[in-house]
């Protein structure tokens, strides 16, 4: 009893000092072959796509292709290994004024951003009606409850918190913006899905908003010359000259940043899971699979959820604050050195 | 990953879609209205709704303990008041009742002072008249005595002497 029990884990051992060089393919043994087979499979499925998105380009299928073209918008809504749904691709005619022309193709991004509109749109329909039926007196119970936290914590602790007096009139903007970045953030994470804040386009046309709004704000808070008076930030009229490109191009980077850090930060993380991924297939081993891919590739998994939710809190606090920053009625000195120190 | 750089490069991520653009714009605008209408307003005027309900039920239940509070002191007060009222009250009922007691006493050795005086006078009275009495018989006896000597004898002189020694003997007894 007492023999086996110390030679069985050696044993075990042994095996699997036989069994590692095997799957890691030193020797191109049988586990090495089917690996290889798995990424031909791989390859195969994924050249049509390759070359519809690059045009028929005839391109080598490496994982950074492949990355790549995971990341970036395409004109059809593939399921491997089920096949692929084409989009229509369309412009508006040329006889509209301003925008003849425009592709306005419906792309993945779009489709995305529909059913993410669409979800939005049936889950607050419900709370909605919840509200209106319940009244005042009773406390909300499921979808309802789980919504009045995200809703609560927006309007108190980042719309009132940063805002202050008027919080009220941004309250409904800086709620959809959340609950869009959200939705979009969670939605990328499905598998098949497509994260849409993970695309330029989409984080670049949300800040233009974010930045409309936060101008509109500023000229309703100081009228219009008080605006163009905050571009002096109150300096000698000898530095405007130095000042006032500076307060400009001070409210374009504010929107740029958000630009940039919402996509990066939801494209970053896909590349990384990805990436984590492909190890298995770049060495050709199910032990890198189990030891490394599936492990870290789930960690990080769980960490886009958590950052699904930061990077659209940053985007709303940071858009609450801004707004703040330029409705606030006293010191302009003191509101730029807060704004710089989030930069 | 060469080629991931050169489709960087290209700009493929970084590209500007304009189709992208504005079918954000419009699906962003679209989701704003609807939500603004169908669940931001009555979510947000619910939660307003109950955060003005909770404040206000907070300023009642501080009314009401104020209220109470003032009630509990207005009752100890009046709980003391009486307390010191049934003191005097007893205080004065002492004082009337010993006060009473003493009038009546007064007036009962008075009454009794008076009665004695009467009842000394009555029995002076008393002792006048029933002299009065035993004079008015002494002389009747008297004269009958006298009546009884004269007709048995008349003798002057004996009569004399047995009047004489009669007037003396009732004297003596009389003292």
């Amino acid at each position: 009893m007492k023999r086996s029990n110390l030679i069985q884990p050696k044993a075990l051992f042994r095996v699997f000092a036989i069994m590692v060089p095997l799957l890691l393919n030193f020797s191109g043994g049988v586990a090495a072959s089917a690996a290889q087979h798995e990424v031909s499979v791989k390859v195969e499925a994924s050249v049509p796509e390759a070359s519809a998105a690059h045009g028929g380009e005839a391109e080598a299928e490496t994982p950074g292709v492949v990355i790549m073209h995971h990341v970036m918008d395409s004109h059809e809504f593939a399921f491997e290994p089920f096949g692929a749904i084409e989009l229509p691709k369309m412009s508006i005619p040329a006889s509209v004024p301003f925008l003849g022309g425009l592709d306005i193709s419906i792309t993945k991004r779009v489709v995305m951003l529909w059913i993410v509109a669409v979800a939005l749109v049936l889950v607050f329909t419900i709370v909605g009606s919840r509200y209106k039926v319940m009244g005042s007196r009773k406390a909300p119970s499921g979808i309802a409850n789980t919504m009045e936290a995200l809703v609560q914590f927006i309007r108190l602790d980042v719309s009132k918190a940063n805002i202050g007096h008027g919080f009220e009139k941004h309250t409904p903007f800086l709620l959809t913006v959340f609950m869009f970045i959200l939705f979009c953030n969670l939605f990328g994470l499905i598998p098949y899905g497509s994260t849409a804040t993970g695309d330029i386009n989409v984080t670049l046309t949300l800040a233009v908003f974010t930045f409309f709004v936060i101008q509109i704000a500023s000229v309703k808070a100081h009228g219009i010359v008080g605006f163009l008076k905050h571009l002096t930030v109150g300096t000698h009229w000898a530095l405007w000259i130095i000042m006032v490109p500076i307060e400009i191009i001070g409210l374009f980077t504010k929107p740029f940043a958000l630009t940039v850090r919402l996509f990066a930060n939801m494209t970053a993380g896909h590349i990384v899971i990805l990436s984590l991924i492909f190890i298995s297939f770049i060495m050709k081993s199910y032990v890198a699979a189990a030891v490394v891919s599936v492990p870290f590739a789930t960690f990080i998994y769980l960490l886009e959820i958590f950052v699904a939710f930061l990077q659209a809190f940053i985007f709303t606090m940071l858009t609450s604050l801004f707004i703040g920053l330029a409705t606030a009625h006293e010191g302009g000195h003191d509101e730029h050195n807060t704004a710089a120190a989030h930069h | 990953m060469l080629t991931s750089g050169v489709v960087l490069l290209a700009g493929s991520l970084l590209t500007p879609n304009p189709g992208l653009i504005f079918w954000t714009a419009v699906t962003f605008v679209i989701v704003l209205v609807i939500l603004r209408k169908v669940a931001w307003g009555p979510i947000i005027s619910a939660l307003e709704e109950r955060e003005k309900g909770i404040q206000s039920s907070i300023d009642r239940a501080h009314q009401a303990k104020e209220e109470s509070e003032a009630i509990l002191r207005k009752n100890r007060e009046l709980l003391s008041k009486a307390d010191a009222d049934a003191d005097r009250i007893i205080r004065e009922g002492k004082e009337y009742a010993e006060k009473l007691r003493a009038e009546i006493t007064e007036k009962a050795q008075e009454e009794s002072k008076k009665m004695i005086a009467a009842a000394v006078d009555s029995i002076d009275q008393e002792k006048r008249r029933a002299l009065d009495v035993l004079r008015n018989e002494v002389a009747d006896l008297a004269v009958k005595g006298a009546e009884k000597i004269i007709r048995t004898a008349l003798d002057a002189d004996l009569q004399k002497k047995i009047v004489n020694s009669m007037i003396q003997d009732l004297s003596s007894k009389r003292n």
